[in-house]
C-alpha cells in the first residue's frame, strides 16, 4: 500500500531540493555545458561559499546570503582571474583536456585541504531567522530554509538565461560555444567573454555556497558528493540548455528524496552516478539536447 | 636494400643508444633496490618496511594511472575507487575462503579490470572529459556501496589478522615489501612493454588525434578499453595486500583522498610520456611524504602535493623527466 503523505511529502522536498541543485548547477552549464571548461573544481568553490556564508554569520552576524551575494562579485573577478590564467597555460596550446582536467582537480584539493586546515572537520552550520519555521499545505509542510533556496536557485537560473538572451555579451557567450571565429567577426572577443562567463559562473558557485549552508550542516569534505551531482544535471540537462538545467535538478531532487525515503539517506549519493551513466550510456545529448 | 636493414650505421647507433638509455636506468633501479632492501634489514625496523611498503605501492599506482593518463590522455579520477575494489576483494577473501596473499592479487586484479571495462564501455565512446567526469562519480558511488555493505565492515571498519612471521620471509611486514616490490617491478615492465607495442602506438595516435587515428584504423575504443582495463587491474592489484598493511579497512582509509591526488600528481611531476616518469614522481613525492608525515600534518602534506602538482602542470607540463630533457637539448 502506497503512503500517499509520504509520498508527497517526498515530491515536494523533492523539488525544493532541486532549487539548490538548480543554483549549483547553473555554474557548471556555463563552464562546462557554453564555454566547454571542465572545472571539475566547481564544488569546491561551492564549499568556499558555504564556508565564507558560516565565517560571517558565526563572526558578524551577517545574514549568510547577504554575506554570499556581497562575495559574489570579488569571486567574478577571482574566477575571471582563473580563466586567464586557465588559458595562457593550457587552452592557448590545445593542452587543455589532460592538463586542464588536473589543474582542476589540484585546484578541487587545494580548496578542500586548505578549508580542512582552516575550519576543521567538524559540521558547521549558519543562524537566521528563517531557519527553522515553516509552511504547512495539508499534509505537506515546506520549511523556509528549502523554500528559500528554490526561489533564490530559480532566480539566478532566470538572470542568467535573461543576461544571455539580452545583453551583447550574453549572446556572445552562447555563440562563443559554438563559433568562435564568427564571434570575432562580429567584434567580439572570444577570450574575453569566455573570461566574463566564467567569472559568472564562479560567482553563482559562491552564492551556491550559502544556499547549501541553509540548507544543510557543511564540512570540507561534502563538496565531493557534489560533483557527480552538477555534471549528472549538466548532462541530462542537455549541456548548454537553462531551462534543461532546471528541468535536470528538479528531476535529481525528486530521485534523490525518493531514495531517502524509501531506501534510507546513505544510498542517495549512488543515485546521481547512475542517472549520469544511464544519461551517457543511453542519449548523450540530454533532454533537451540538440 | 631496405631501410630498416642494420647495415644503415645511423640506425643502428640509434638503436644502441636507446637500448642503452633503457637498460642503465632499469640496471641502476635495480642496485637501488637491493642497496634499499639490504639497508632496510640490517636497520631492522618495521618502520622502513612500512615507508618502503608505501612508496612501492605508488609506483604501482602511478605507472598503472599512466597507462591510461600518459599513453592515451584519458584522466582517471577514480584510482582510489580501483585500489578499493582491491583492498575490499582482498577483505572479502579473507572472511571467506581464506587464500593466501599471492592467490588473492590476481582475483583483485581481475575485478578491478571489470570495473575498468564497465565503466570504460559506458563512457569511452564519448569525448575524454565523460570518462573523467564518470570516474570522479565512480569513487563517490563505489564508497557508497561499501558503507552500505555490512558484510565487508561498512562505514565501521573491518579487522583483518595477519600472521607475525612467514616461512623463508622473516616478519610479515618484510614479506608484504617483497610483494609490492615484485609488483612494482611486474607494473613496470607492463607500462614498458605496453609503451613499445602497438597498444602504445595506437594510444598515441589517439592522444594526439582520436579522429585522424580513428580514419586510420587504429580500433579506438577496444585499444582505450584495453588500457583501461590493465590500468584498472593494476591498481586493483595494489590494493590487495593492503589490509593486510594496516590490519584495519574503513572505507576513509580504502577511499582515501591521498590516494586519489597523490596517483594523479606523481606521472604528472614526473612526466607522463615514458615509463620513468611516474616511477621517479612515485619514488620522490612518496619518499618526501614518508619524511614529511613525521615532521608536519598529514593535511599540510597533501596540500603541498596539491599546490605541486598545480605548480608543475602549468610550468612544466612534461613533468621532471621533460625538464632533464630540456637541460640536455640545451647543452648538445
Amino acid at each position: 500500500m502506497l503512503n500517499w503523505d509520504l509520498l508527497s511529502n517526498a515530491l515536494v522536498s523533492g523539488v525544493l531540493l532541486g532549487g539548490l541543485y538548480c543554483a549549483v548547477a547553473v555554474g557548471v552549464t556555463i563552464a562546462f555545458g557554453m564555454l566547454d571548461i571542465v572545472n571539475i573544481a566547481h564544488p569546491a568553490f561551492i564549499m568556499m561559499g558555504a564556508f565564507i556564508a558560516y565565517f560571517f554569520n558565526a563572526n558578524y552576524g551577517v545574514d549568510p546570503l547577504v554575506a554570499c551575494i556581497v562575495a559574489a562579485p570579488f569571486a567574478y573577478i577571482g574566477g575571471r582571474l582563473m580563466y586567464r590564467l586557465y588559458y595562457l597555460a593550457f587552452e592557448r596550446h590545445g593542452e587543455e583536456s589532460l592538463q586542464g582536467l588536473a589543474f582542476f582537480f589540484g585546484l578541487l584539493f587545494i580548496i578542500e585541504v586548505g578549508l580542512l586546515l582552516i575550519f576543521g572537520v567538524d559540521y558547521r552550520f549558519v543562524e537566521a531567522r528563517y531557519i527553522g519555521p515553516g509552511i504547512n499545505i495539508g499534509f505537506v509542510s515546506i520549511p523556509w530554509r528549502m523554500l528559500l533556496p528554490l526561489i533564490v536557485g530559480l532566480l539566478m537560473v532566470g538572470g542568467v538565461a535573461l543576461f544571455n538572451a539580452k545583453t551583447f555579451t550574453g549572446r556572445a557567450i552562447l555563440a562563443v560555444s559554438q563559433d568562435p571565429g564568427a564571434l570575432r567577426l562580429v567584434g567580439g572577443n572570444p577570450v574575453k567573454i569566455k573570461e566574463i562567463a566564467f567569472g559568472i559562473s564562479i560567482a553563482t558557485a559562491i552564492i551556491a555556497g550559502a544556499l547549501l549552508i541553509i540548507i544543510q550542516p557543511v564540512e570540507p569534505s561534502i563538496g565531493r558528493d557534489f560533483i557527480g551531482r552538477v555534471f549528472a544535471i549538466c548532462v541530462l540537462g542537455g549541456m548548454t540548455s537553462l531551462p534543461g538545467t532546471v528541468i535536470a535538478a528538479m528531476l535529481l531532487g525528486i530521485a534523490e528524496t525518493l531514495t531517502t525515503t524509501y531506501l534510507g539517506p546513505s544510498w542517495s549519493p549512488a543515485i546521481s552516478f547512475g542517472i549520469l551513466l544511464l544519461t551517457l550510456g543511453v542519449r548523450p545529448a540530454g533532454i533537451l539536447g540538440r | 636494400m631496405s631501410l630498416h636493414s642494420t647495415g644503415n650505421p645511423a640506425i643502428s647507433e640509434k638503436r644502441a643508444r636507446l637500448s642503452a638509455r633503457t637498460i642503465v636506468p632499469l640496471v641502476g633501479m635495480a642496485i637501488a633496490i637491493a642497496i634499499v632492501f639490504f639497508g632496510l634489514d640490517w636497520v631492522g625496523t618495521d618502520y622502513g618496511y612500512l615507508a618502503a611498503y608505501t612508496v612501492l605501492q605508488y609506483v604501482v599506482l602511478a605507472t598503472a594511472w599512466n597507462i591510461l593518463g600518459g599513453y592515451a590522455g584519458y584522466v582517471n579520477f577514480a584510482s582510489a575507487a580501483f585500489f578499493a575494489v582491491g583492498v575490499y576483494t582482498s577483505v572479502i577473501v579473507y572472511k571467506t575462503v581464506q587464500l593466501p596473499l599471492i592467490a588473492t592479487i590476481p582475483l583483485a586484479a581481475v575485478a578491478a579490470g571489470l570495473l575498468g571495462l564497465a565503466v570504460g564501455y559506458l563512457t569511452l565512446r564519448l569525448r575524454g572529459t565523460f570518462f573523467s567526469i564518470a570516474t570522479l562519480a565512480l569513487s563517490v558511488v563505489m564508497n557508497t556501496l561499501v558503507v552500505n555493505w555490512a558484510f565487508v565492515g561498512g562505514s565501521r571498519g573491518v579487522y583483518v589478522l595477519r600472521p607475525q612471521n612467514i616461512d623463508y620471509f622473516g616478519p610479515y611486514t618484510r614479506y608484504l615489501c617483497i610483494v609490492m616490490l615484485i609488483m612494482a617491478i611486474i607494473s613496470v615492465l607492463i607500462a614498458r612493454a605496453v609503451e613499445r607495442s602497438w597498444l602504445g602506438r595506437g594510444l598515441a595516435a589517439l592522444k594526439d588525434d582520436e579522429i585522424a587515428a580513428e580514419c586510420a584504423g587504429v580500433p579506438a575504443l577496444r585499444l582505450k578499453l584495453a588500457a583501461t582495463a590493465i590500468s584498472g587491474a593494476l591498481m586493483g592489484a595494489a590494493g590487495a595486500p593492503f589490509p593486510f598493511f594496516v590490519t584495519y579497512v574503513d572505507p576513509a582509509t580504502a577511499f582515501s583522498l591521498s590516494i586519489a591526488v597523490n596517483t594523479i600528481a606523481m606521472p604528472l611531476i614526473g612526466g607522463t610520456s615514458t615509463w620513468i616518469g611516474p616511477v621517479i614522481g612515485a619514488v620522490l613525492l612518496g619518499s618526501l611524504q614518508q619524511i614529511a608525515t613525521v615532521t608536519i600534518s598529514s593535511a599540510l602534506n597533501l596540500l603541498i602535493v596539491g599546490v605541486l602538482m598545480v605548480i608543475f602542470i602549468t610550468l612544466a607540463p612534461n613533468g621532471i623527466v621533460g625538464l632533464v630533457q630540456k637541460i640536455r637539448e640545451r647543452r648538445t
